[in-house]
Parts: C-alpha cells; sequence; structure tokens
C-alpha cells in the first residue's frame, strides 16, 4: 500500500498504483493517470471509462471485455487499439478501480 | 397440489430432486424435474477419455436411474421460463405452473463464439474440445495417432467449468506421450487469458512452477479473436500468433439458451443469483444452483453438492415462509491430476485462497493439500464412484463439511 498524490489530493493506492478508494476519484485525476502511463484520454477512451465505473457501482465486480462489448457496445478490437497492451488493466487503473484478476 | 420445478436434471437438479424428496411432505407437495436427455455424464471422466483411461461406457448412466420414486421426471426441451406467470413452456408447447423453480440448467461449450473455431475443416479433426463426449471421443482417436508436432492447450474466456481441467489435461498429454515415448517429439504449450497458470495467486505460483518442470510453455494474457482454420493458427486480439498441429481448446461456456430467450442471464446467459443463499436476485421463488449462476465461485460438481445442501434448507424455510440461512460460503474442493499417477487436492471459499495442510482431518490427513501425492490421484479415481453413489443421491460426503473448515491449514 501507498499514498499518491493526484490533484492535490492524498490517495490510497496499492503496490501497483490501482485505486483501494474508488470514491476520491474524479475525471481531472484521470487525465493524469493516464498521462502517467501514456495515453491521452479522447472521447472515446471517457465511453470507456464512464462504463467500467457505472457497471462496477451497480454490479460491485469489475466486468469483462466480453460484458464491455455486450453490454457497453464497445468492441474488443477498440480496447486495444485505445489501451495497448493490456487494455482492460490500463483503463481501470484510469478509471480508478482495483486491478482486473486478468487482462481479459 | 403445489408445485416445485427443477430445470435440468444433471448434477446439480438430481442433487436437489433427492434431498427435497427426502423433506418434503408429499401430500401437498409435488417435485417435478425436466431435462431434455435421457443420459447422465460423469463429466470429470471426460478428462481421462483422450488417454484411454476411461470409455465411454464409463461415464454414461441413465438419468431415470437416479431420479427417486416420487418425483415426476419429464424428459423434454424446456423452451421458455416466464416469471411473471409463474409458469415454464416445454418444447410441445404445454405449460406447468410453479411454486418454486430451481434453475439447474448448467453451461456449455459455444465453439461458435470464435471465429473461425467451428469451421468443417477443422472441428474435431485439429481442433478439439474435451469438454463433450464427442469431442473426448474424436480426441481419442486423434490421440492414438498423434506422432509430434505442435500441441496447444488452450483456454477462450473465463468463466469455464473445472477450471483446472485445462492444466490436469496439459500435465496428463504430458504423462501420456513421455510414457508413449514420443515426448520429445511434442512442444506442449498452455495458452491462458488469465495473467498466471490459475485463477487462484498461490495455486497459480505451485502450478506455473510444475508447468515449467514439465517442460510445458506458458503463454499468458493470451485474449483469442480467431481461429485461421486453413494456416492452423490461433490469434489474439493484439495480434499474436500460436501455430499448432493439434488444438485442444475450452471455447467460451455459456448458460443455455434458454436463459437468454427467458431474458433472465447475463452476457454468458448465466443467472444473477444471491452469493450466500441461492436465491435468484429478480424473482424470490427462483432460486439458481450449479454451473447455472453468475457466482465467483467454481463451477464444479463438489461446489454444487455443497450449494445443495445449503439450498434445500432455503428452500425448505422459503415454503415455511422463514427466513433464508446466507449459508453458502463458495467453498470448492478439487483433485488436481497432475500426470505420473499423482494429483493435488486445493479446497478453498469465497475469501480464503488455497493453502498447504492436510484435508479434511488436521495433521493426520489423508490427503495432502496442495502437495502432489499418489493417494490423490487415487482420490480423483475414487471420486466416479462417489459421484455416482453418494453425491447424485444427496447423500453427505464422508468427513466433508458443507462450509468451510480451517483447521489443519497452514493459514
Ligand atoms: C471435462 C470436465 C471435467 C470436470 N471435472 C470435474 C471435477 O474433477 N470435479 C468436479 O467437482 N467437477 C468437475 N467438472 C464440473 C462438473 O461436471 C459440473 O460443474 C457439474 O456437472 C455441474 O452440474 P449442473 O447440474 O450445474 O450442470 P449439468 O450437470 O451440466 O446439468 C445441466 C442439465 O440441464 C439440462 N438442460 C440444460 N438446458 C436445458 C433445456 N433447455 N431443456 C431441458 N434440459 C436442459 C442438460 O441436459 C443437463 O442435463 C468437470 C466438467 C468437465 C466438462
Amino acid at each position: 500500500m501507498a499514498v499518491k498524490m493526484y490533484s492535490g489530493k492524498e490517495i490510497e493506492v496499492n503496490d501497483e498504483g490501482y485505486f483501494l478508494e474508488p470514491d476520491k476519484w474524479s475525471g481531472e485525476i484521470a487525465t493524469e493517470i493516464a498521462t502517467e502511463i501514456g495515453i491521452v484520454l479522447t472521447e472515446e477512451h471517457i465511453k470507456v471509462i464512464d462504463f467500467l465505473r457505472n457497471d462496477f457501482k451497480s454490479k460491485g465486480s469489475l466486468p469483462t471485455m466480453r460484458r464491455i462489448k455486450k453490454v457497453g457496445g464497445i468492441q474488443t478490437k477498440d480496447l486495444y487499439r485505445l489501451f495497448p497492451e493490456g487494455p482492460l488493466k490500463k483503463a481501470c487503473k484510469i478509471a480508478g478501480l482495483a486491478k482486473p484478476a486478468s487482462c481479459i | 397440489m403445489k408445485k416445485i420445478v427443477i430445470l435440468g436434471a444433471g448434477t446439480a437438479g438430481t442433487m436437489m430432486a433427492n434431498h427435497l424428496s427426502r423433506k418434503i411432505n408429499h401430500k401437498s407437495w409435488q417435485i417435478i424435474i425436466i431435462d431434455e436427455h435421457q443420459t447422465h455424464y460423469y463429466q470429470p471422466g471426460f478428462l481421462f477419455i483422450p488417454f484411454g483411461t476411461y470409455s465411454k461406457k464409463n461415464v454414461i448412466k441413465k438419468k431415470s436411474k437416479f431420479i427417486p420414486k416420487k418425483v415426476e421426471y419429464i424428459s423434454e426441451k424446456i423452451e421458455l421460463i416466464e416469471p411473471k406467470k409463474n409458469s415454464i413452456k416445454l418444447q410441445k408447447g404445454n405449460s406447468i405452473e410453479y411454486n418454486v423453480l430451481i434453475v439447474a440448467t448448467g453451461c456449455k461449450i459455444v465453439p461458435d463464439e470464435i471465429e473461425g473455431l467451428a469451421d468443417e475443416n477443422i472441428w474435431h479433426k485439429d481442433a478439439f474440445d474435451f469438454y463433450t463426449i464427442e469431442g473426448a471421443l474424436a480426441l481419442q482417436k486423434k490421440f492414438e495417432n498423434f506422432k509430434g508436432g505442435k500441441l496447444v492447450v488452450h483456454i477462450a474466456e473465463m468463466p469455464i467449468k473445472c477450471p483446472v481441467a485445462p492444466l490436469e489435461f496439459a500435465f496428463l498429454a504430458d504423462s501420456f506421450f513421455t510414457k508413449k515415448g514420443i515426448r520429445n517429439d511434442i512442444e506442449l504449450t498452455y495458452v491462458t487469458p488469465l495473467s498466471g497458470a490459475f485463477t487462484k495467486q498461490n495455486c497459480s505460483t505451485v502450478l506455473g512452477y510444475l508447468l515449467n518442470e514439465k517442460g510445458i510453455k506458458l503463454v499468458p494474457d493470451f485474449n483469442i479473436e480467431k481461429v485461421d482454420s486453413n494456416a492452423k493458427r490461433i490469434i489474439s486480439y493484439d495480434e499474436k500468433e500460436i501455430d499448432f498441429d493439434c488444438l485442444v481448446t475450452i471455447p467460451t461456456n455459456m448458460g443455455d439458451d434458454l436463459i437468454e430467450n427467458s431474458d433472465m442471464g447475463d452476457e454468458l446467459n448465466f443467472i444473477p443469483t444471491e452469493k450466500h443463499t441461492l436465491q435468484s436476485k429478480n424473482n424470490e421463488n427462483i432460486f439458481v444452483i450449479g454451473d447455472a449462476t453468475d457466482l465467483p465461485s467454481s463451477k464444479a460438481g463438489s461446489v454444487a453438492h455443497f450449494q445443495a445442501e445449503v439450498l434445500t434448507h432455503n428452500v425448505m424455510n422459503f415454503i415455511r415462509n422463514k427466513p433464508l440461512k446466507p449459508d453458502f460460503d463458495g467453498h470448492a474442493n478439487c483433485f488436481i491430476e497432475s500426470g505420473f499417477g499423482k494429483a493435488f487436492l486445493i479446497d478453498f471459499n469465497y475469501d480464503v485462497e488455497p493453502v498447504e495442510g492436510k484435508f479434511p482431518f488436521p495433521i493426520i490427513g489423508p490427503m495432502s493439500l496442495l502437495k502432489e501425492s499418489r493417494l490423490n490421484h487415487f482420490g480423483k479415481l475414487a471420486f466416479r464412484h462417489i459421484y455416482w453413489n453418494v453425491l447424485l443421491r444427496g447423500l453427505p460426503m464422508p468427513g466433508i463439511p458443507t462450509q468451510m473448515k480451517t483447521w489443519g491449514k497452514k493459514l
């Protein structure tokens, strides 16, 4: 466990930088995390992040890529384009959520 | 007469019919169980068929043998569940109304979910499953004449039933081809969408080590997009490619179409279920058991056994207007075949990871958890007899409690 500063707020993260306090997340923070891992956020990225956060809130678990496709309407190919190399891990990190069990 | 209707007479449905038949007052309640097939397959036995250890006759019996006399057994396909009408529809068009519904329709592989996999020139010719009797038998034939080349064991996506089965398959293949004297001519690769060898971290470390020791190459984080059936190649979304001469895959596992048509499932046709009581989340008189649930517990016969004890209690409480008990803890208990006549035993639940220790009795064991032994292998083989004679009949397994015990384990 560690504490990191994002937009002037102290936030508890695990050893790999995933949020332990999803409620402290904000759009501003998302931009900062994205920059850290080399991604420039676009509307398309934000659509994925919103879906992840809303789905996690209603289901209590992280969605799989199949669910993001079927329920969120986002193609898996697009996920790989937007968040190259381990899309679910990167998207979850930017969305201030826990680390998914697999990148899929 | 009031009715309890059980959908599916597989492992879980059959156990529920036996449990409830012993508990219910048959004067005021009728129990009905429905399944489209007449043959009960011992699915754990499919693992051994490709290696010639079991044949078809070792894994089949008539379903009706295991349904108690006081339970009505209907052999027909179920078309639709209509929760608002408390009714189900059968294929021939007749409907049955219920007071309590138990859904135990399991899950099955759907090769069509992966582009190219079900192509005629490859399916059951160079690409096989061993999760169906047809697949296991076709693979047995293939292995009889297999002279060497690239053998790829592959999982398409999680969750799958019996999540350890593909690993066991890889270990058994290593052992099988070593004994045949052609192991050196075979490049054995294990391809998984997970980040390691198994879903549970502890096991993943031990099992990953074992893969390495047996010369089985591990390819993690592989998210399959399609199969090129002409080139005999699997291709991932991020354009990794793996060639094969023989592919043994676990295609996407999904609940029955019935669940989708009844609009009761998630994106894989699994039914949202309350994780400790097994009541469905959307209808209070519908309960779900076995592989048909969306629970994070393993999809395994041993899990269904533990669930059946809790669910029997809860169905009885429900019809007596008593509160349900949140007693299911995700308990799973699996043997893992590791080849050369040895096996592991793992025991875990929603909260506790598999650990080293002895089971079911502390210290004396007799079976080692997370350690390879001969005795565990015998346990795995004995499971077939326990399955037919104890499990399906809804009898308690000797010495194994429904809830996980932590004594005797190194936590
Ligand atoms: C290769 C393999 C190895 C395994 N190894 C192990 C192991 O070592 N240990 C272990 O504990 N578990 C193991 N399992 C898992 C175990 O077999 C399953 O978890 C268990 O059978 C699940 O029981 P169930 O009743 O939920 O589903 P099933 O037993 O599959 O039963 C579902 C039933 O519903 C019926 N049905 C479905 N839809 C309809 C419909 N629309 N109309 C009518 N009938 C319908 C089907 O015909 C079927 O009979 C293994 C599975 C496989 C495939």
